[in-house]
């Protein structure tokens, strides 16, 4: 009856991951296509397989479309895949970047260096917010750890709301004082894929693959963590060094997109649960379509950024909240 | 009639789990103290003891879960603390007492998880995985709902998927805390009987912690008394399930009769000591 494949639920079929690709290729010849002057796919195909330098089209495509389009790939895949992670590890459905803090503590250490310091080699900008994700994740987990019934769920999306609201308010402190330096900062901080940073992307990638490699290696071994330390020790899991590992990862995957993109609340929290709709609860398969799917809903997101008050754009970021929010409420009802 | 068949492993070789004078807890306050224990291989060992003496803690040390604070638990010849987790993972498993699937994991991606110690990162799932996954499901009974979410099962039904997911890591060597806990007689004796068969089709080696005097009475190659901590009595049924062992471990003023069926012994609370039935 079962082949020697994964384990798997339903009818899902070995098409599936090859139609998960053909969906993304798809949304990304779209985002590519939309725009001030709008290409057609035809030409976007054209500009993609047979650059010509001579063609306007083909240079606003490679130029300034190109670089955008791989942005959203890449923070919406890293975001997705961290918030898979901390899902499985913490065995709490409603972990992500941007509930337990690490969007906002990534962003506030940004903010410090590059606006108050004046200190922003591109270089650098992936490690400090790295320092800043992992110091916010520290203080959510202290305070919750620190509250009557430890470390729930509850006790950390609560602990979580309270250090986004103070570093968010410092963040708006140091905005408010130096009016003209963080004239750049203050569109990136509302989570924007505008304005090509693609600089910045070329030093966050290395730290963005390194963090995917990780949590698609380790992926078979989330699914028995979340069944409890016990477990996964008795399986033949070095929990500690595990748990290390997939730290790196998540805090490698948030800092790069936020140093690409700024902070984009919801992703990891929307993408994977979609993603368990049809491919169930393991984490090696979890982790991938995360990535796909993570990678196809930003570039969705964007155009719609970019296209419901058109001429007009709103930053990414806002549109990924508007969308989150009403489902975290459902996940609250539904799991908490 | 007569007491079932010992084990037929030679008794001159040394058993496979050896519990060497371990002490083991929680930081610094040593729940376990300085037990020895040879599990017999290819049988059925049942620890029994009141809540909170240190069962579980026992049992999390041979596992490796816990470290020893004192002592050692050797596992074919080695200290097992020492031994590669991955290694040890192909010899013994544990089942941990109340574990928790994830939300919607369907059971059979739970029973897969058992295969992990035999996979690798490049050979992630072979033709041996999905047959001892087949093969555990059979034996545990849990085939007809293989593709259901764990979690909208009964607790009977539950608890077999999870002895599936042990069954599936194919160790000789199976440690199991309260596998029956929370579940009706007839499933408690359903699920022992197929773990006597483990033990004496397969050869396989059980431990097992039990809350069911009766039910660790009847099935119990070796029997493990424990209390605050360390062994009080073990031996077979016969010689270590009587009235003074059940007063002395438990507290418990209970006969201790025969069962005629099987020859193994039974206890009977004593509700007023005046109303007590006369044993013979
Ligand atoms: N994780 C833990 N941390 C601290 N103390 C524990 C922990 N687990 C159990 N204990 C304590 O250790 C003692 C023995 O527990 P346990 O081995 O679980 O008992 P049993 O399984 O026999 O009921 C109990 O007093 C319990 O409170
Ligand atoms: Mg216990």
């Amino acid at each position: 009856m079962t082949g020697p494949i994964l384990p798997r639920r339903g009818p899902a079929s070995r098409a599936a991951p090859l139609a998960g690709l053909a969906v993304l290729a798809l949304a990304f010849v779209w985002h590519v296509s939309v725009g001030a002057r709008p290409i057609p796919p035809g030409i976007v195909a054209e500009a993609l397989l047979a650059f010509d330098a001579d063609v306007l089209d083909h240079v606003v495509i490679v130029d300034l479309r190109l670089p955008r389009a791989l942005c959203a790939v890449l923070v919406g895949a890293a975001l997705s895949v961290a918030g898979a992670l901390m899902q499985g590890v913490t065995r709490n459905p409603l972990a992500e970047p941007g509930l337990l803090g690490l969007l906002i503590g990534a962003s506030f250490a940004v903010v410090l260096f590059v606006g108050v310091l004046g200190i922003a080699p591109p270089a650098m900008i992936p490690l400090v917010a790295a320092l800043g994700a992992t110091g916010a994740a520290a203080a959510v987990w202290g305070i919750a750890a620190a509250a009557p019934g430890g470390a729930t769920p509850l006790t950390l999306i609560l602990a979580g709301a309270a250090i986004t609201a103070f570093l968010g308010a410092l963040v708006t402190v140091a905005t408010l004082l130096d009016e003209r330096s963080f004239e750049e900062l203050r569109v990136w901080l509302t989570g924007s894929l505008a304005g090509g940073r693609l600089d910045q992307a070329l030093w966050a990638l290395p730290w963005l693959v390194a963090g995917l490699a990780v949590a698609l290696g380790a992926a078979r071994q989330v699914t028995a963590l979340a069944m409890g330390d016990e477990t996964a020790i008795g399986l033949g899991m070095d929990v500690g060094r595990l748990k290390a590992r997939l730290l790196f990862a998540v805090v490698a995957l948030t800092a790069s997109a936020v140093a690409i993109a700024g902070p984009m609340g919801f992703v990891g929290l929307v993408v994977p649960h979609a993603v368990r709709l049809f491919a169930g609860q393991d984490y090696r398969r979890v982790v991938p379509w995360s990535a796909l799917a993570g990678a196809a809903y930003l570039l969705v997101v964007d155009i719609a950024a970019r296209m419901v008050l058109a001429p007009v754009e709103i930053s990414t970021g806002l549109v990924t909240a508007l969308l989150g929010a009403p489902i975290f409420v459902w996940l609250v009802r539904a799991r908490l | 009639m007569n007491v079932p068949n010992r084990n037929m492993i030679d008794q001159n070789r040394r058993p496979r789990l050896v519990v060497e004078r371990v002490s083991s807890g929680y930081g610094s306050t040593p729940i376990v103290r300085d037990v020895s224990l040879a599990i017999p291989d290819a049988a059925l060992t049942i620890l029994v003891g009141p809540n909170g003496c240190g069962k579980s803690t026992l049992l999390k040390t041979m596992a490796r879960v816990l470290p020893a604070s004192g002592g050692r638990v050797v596992l074919d010849g080695r200290p097992v603390h020492g031994m590669p987790t991955r290694d040890v993972a192909r010899r013994l498993a544990l089942l941990p007492q109340g574990p928790v699937a994830p939300e919607g994991l369907s059971v059979r991606e739970l029973v897969a998880q058992g295969r992990y110690p035999h996979q690798t990162l490049l050979r992630q799932w072979s033709r041996a995985d999905a047959r001892a996954v087949e093969a555990a499901m059979e034996a545990a009974d849990v085939v007809r709902f293989a593709d259901r979410p764990v979690s909208d099962l009964s607790g009977g039904q539950r608890q077999r998927c999870w002895m599936a997911m042990v069954l599936a890591q194919e160790t000789d060597i199976i440690l199991l805390d309260e596998p029956t806990t929370f579940l009706d007689l007839k499933v408690q004796v359903d699920l022992m009987r197929l773990l006597r068969r483990i033990a004496q089709e397969d050869g396989r080696t059980v431990v097992m912690v039990l809350h069911e005097l009766n039910v660790a009475a009847a099935f119990a190659d070796l029997l493990v008394m424990m209390r605050g901590g360390r062994l009080v009595a073990q031996g077979p049924v016969g010689t270590a399930f009587t009235a003074g062992a059940l007063r002395e471990v438990f507290g418990l003023e209970a006969s201790v009769l025969t069962d005629p069926a099987s020859g193994r012994p039974v206890c009977v609370p004593l509700v007023a000591p005046r109303m007590a039935v006369a044993a013979e």
